[in-house]
């Protein structure tokens, strides 16, 4: 069997800020019981056992997380490649020398537009200049710097002025990724999703500045793939090259996969070889055998792997299904109605966005010096 | 693209380590593990912005009599144009 080279550790989903596009679960409050300290340091010895190369702490904010220094100096010691995902909240210069010592090496950053007013916005709190600080001080600790921004209807317009952003903060790369339509980015969907025009008009942006930056920026773009015609190789298969490991310490094969109704698998009850080789959750869609058709006699089925099953649940309640994103889907009309919407010209005052919401005050952990 | 001065060394954010689980060199990068070959994880370790593209090939032709020179540059330009490698002038 294959062995994993990626685990997402969601350390939190406590975060500051309340973006609309989040694919955090809807029930944020079943997730309070977090692991602590000690748990993380053992799911890493088992990980980097079962193979894994990278590491990625994410939430929610792991800065939220006061034992992330130490849980980063663990991972170095252990030879993983670490990566910290963060809105930069709470990134003080203090925190990030601390990371940088401790072996961090990586540092993404979210932006939500290129200026602050749009960007505060779909944050939810004031946010943006404590973000451009903290970008600028992580290049000046020279460290590698991605900036990440999720696209939608209400900023892909804004394409040229992010890219801008980013040469101006001497970024190395930028990862541009239309939202991905799980937990809130579901529920905010309609409002969400853009128009066609729009993702022409930044095709064309991205195209020029890729060759302008060439050598010196990396741009990576993801279209949405409700405008695709194939559906994305979601997650290179599942249970077959990442892992997540969610605040409570419950493992998934990717991590919006809370909602598909299979039989948990805890790092509290199990060590993560188990859970890799012999779980149910991670057994369900390995593989091709448990493929329908159009996918079993398809010759993409290596390619996409059916595509992605959270999107087939959440869009038919059947995770085995087909991701409807695919033209070759006997539920592709779900997703070309929902396209069809999103081009229709709408008054803007339908829009609605619904924040996602704090979750309930967390307890800390319990050994938080260790 | 390399030129026979070209430097190359690794960006700043991709790392080259071995990986005992595998028994194979690796670059990591934030978003993608590349498992090298033996002959592949040979160039990126003489990748160190010291060297020209003509001393690697000159340096590896010998031990590897099978690796041309232009495979070594396809190889290395590969790397650079997904951001992993610096072609910096020499």
């Amino acid at each position: 069997m294959d062995r994993p080279f990626g685990l997402l550790a969601e350390l939190t989903y406590a975060c500051p800020l309340q973006c609309p596009y989040c694919s955090n679960p809807l029930d944020l409050s079943r997730y309070g019981d977090e692991l602590t300290t000690a748990e993380w340091l053992r799911v890493l010895d088992q990980a980097r056992e079962l193979g894994v190369l990278q590491l990625h702490l994410s939430g929610g904010e792991p800065l939220q997380r006061r034992d992330l220094t130490e849980i980063t100096r663990h991972a170095s010691e252990l030879g993983l490649y670490t990566n910290l995902i963060t809105s930069a909240l709470g990134l003080s210069s203090r925190r990030a020398e601390e990371l940088r010592a401790a072996g961090l090496a990586h540092v993404q950053i979210s932006i939500q537009a290129d200026e602050a007013a749009l960007s505060d916005r779909i944050a939810g709190t004031a946010s943006f200049q404590r973000k451009l600080t903290a970008a600028r001080m992580v290049k000046k600790l020279d460290w590698p710097l991605t900036l990440n921004v999720v696209l939608h209807r209400h900023n892909v317009d804004r394409i040229a002025g992010i890219l801008a952003l980013a040469e101006e903060l001497g970024a190395d790369r930028i990862e541009l990724a239309h939202t991905q339509y799980y937990g809130w980015a579901r529920r905010n969907r309609d409002a969400l999703l853009p128009g066609r025009d729009q993702l022409d008009r930044a095709q064309t942006v991205v195209r020029a500045a890729r060759e302008r930056l060439q050598g010196r920026m990396e741009i990576i773009y993801v279209l949405p793939d409700y405008y695709s015609r194939y559906p994305k190789p979601c997650m290179g298969g599942w249970g077959r090259r990442q892992l997540t490991v969610v605040p409570n310490g419950d493992v998934l094969p990717c991590p919006t996969a809370h909602q598909v109704p299979l039989p948990r698998a805890s790092v509290r009850e199990h060590d993560l070889a188990w859970i890799w080789d012999q779980s149910p959750v991670f057994q369900a869609f390995r593989g091709t055998d448990w493929m329908p058709d159009p996918c079993r006699s398809c010759d993409r089925r290596e390619l996409d792997f059916g595509g992605c099953r959270c999107q087939a649940f959440e869009l038919t309640g059947d995770a085995a299904r087909t991701d409807p994103v695919c033209q070759l889907s006997p539920d592709h009309q779900i997703v070309t109605a929902a396209v069809r919407e999103a081009n229709e010209p709408a008054p803007e005052s339908d829009v609605v966005l619904i924040p996602r919401p704090h979750p309930h005050p967390r307890p800390q952990p319990r050994h938080p010096g260790r | 693209m390399t030129e026979p001065g070209s430097r190359p060394k690794l960006a700043p954010h991709v790392r080259l380590s071995f990986d005992q689980t595998r028994q194979r060199y690796v670059l990591l990068t934030p978003e993608a593990v590349t498992v090298l070959n033996d002959t592949g994880a040979a160039v990126v370790n003489l990748c160190d912005g010291q060297r020209t593209l003509a001393e690697i090939v000159a340096e590896l032709e010998p031990r590897y009599n099978r690796v041309p020179g232009e495979e070594i540059e396809r190889f290395l330009n590969q790397l650079a144009a997904t951001g992993r490698l610096d072609l910096s002038r020499g």
